[in-house]
């Protein structure tokens, strides 16, 4: 055997911690992003959650002027805090939907009336069918739709104070 | 005693459940009545990744997303859908990463000529020894 294939394991040895450590250094983006961005809505119809306020429909999201989809949940934490931030776009012009995955009417007009209620319409899905159908992977999760109906961008977690220009951006360029 | 009241306390606490509040989906946890399409659900689902607990596949996952998609699974093969074409839906959407079977893009090759090579690899080691033992 020679001497520098002597040495190979220990070679392989360093290869191979050097790879760990990369890795726990920068860790691996678990986000899984829908394939659906720049295509158009899936078409769907989502019943009322509550009796106030209509339920949605793709074809509700292509009125001519950009929309801001969010799929909530009352029973999701990091939701509560994305709400306050939601009204911040509201203030602004926003025009923003909801779509209130596997929950019931009552915790949701709870939910609103405790946070605040920043959406035009709310469809319940309570199959999370229109959620699979987006591509999304969790809540909370938002799109922004331009006014043909067009995924622009999709927003993978809360919408934080901090995200706010992101938000109005995309949804300038949408218009 | 503080200590035992500290502990009754902290039963009473109510955990941060990330679950909603629905029951799962009808056909979560349910066999479809045709064994037939049971099983090509079944086929289907052992293929599909979960979007909660990444690495395991929908049928085994307690996630309440997994549950849903188990259901929207099944549905549709009762409906008459082909397990490919429910495939193709879903890939649509979340990406070949929702898938389990291997494709033949670029990025999965490594994976079929690996076996190829290791067996060229061992092939080559076996013949050296040959020639060591001859040798001696």
């Amino acid at each position: 055997m020679s001497r520098a294939l002597r040495f190979a394991p220990l070679a392989l040895l360093a290869v191979l911690i050097a790879g760990l450590i990369w890795r726990l250094a920068t860790p691996v983006d678990t986000n899984v992003s829908s394939k659906l961005e720049g295509q158009r809505l899936p078409a769907f119809a989502l019943p009322a959650t509550l009796p106030s306020k209509p339920g949605l429909s793709s074809r509700d999201l292509a009125t001519g002027q950009p929309r801001l989809v969010n799929v909530f949940a009352s029973w999701c934490v990091p939701c509560i805090t994305e709400v306050g931030v939601l009204q911040q776009l509201k203030a602004r012009g926003v025009a923003i939907d909801g779509i209130a995955v596997r929950d019931r009417p009552q915790a949701v007009a709870d939910f609103l009336s405790e946070h605040g209620d920043p959406y035009e319409r709310i469809g319940s899905d309570e199959r999370s069918q229109v959620q699979i159908a987006l591509g999304s992977s969790g809540v909370p999760e938002s799109f922004v739709v331009d006014g043909r109906g067009v995924i622009r961008y999709q927003h993978i977690g809360p919408i934080e104070a901090s995200d706010v220009a992101l938000i109005l951006t995309k949804l300038e360029q949408a218009k | 005693m503080r200590i035992l009241i500290l502990l009754l306390a902290m039963l009473c606490a109510a955990p941060a459940l990330a679950d909603s509040n629905l029951p799962p989906a009808y056909w979560a946890n349910r066999q479809l009545p045709d064994q037939r399409q049971e099983a090509q659900a079944q086929a289907l689902m052992n293929e599909l990744r979960c979007l909660v607990c990444q690495g395991q596949s929908i049928a085994d996952s307690d996630a309440e997303l997994a549950g849903d998609m188990r259901d929207l699974v099944r549905r549709r093969i009762a409906a008459g859908e082909k397990p490919a074409t429910i495939r193709g839906w879903l890939v649509q959407r979340y990406g070949s990463w929702i898938s389990y079977r291997p494709t033949d893009e670029p990025a999965a090759w490594p994976l079929w000529l690996a076996p190829i090579a290791l067996l060229l690899v061992g092939a080559f080691l076996i013949r050296h020894r040959i020639k060591l033992k001859a040798r001696n």
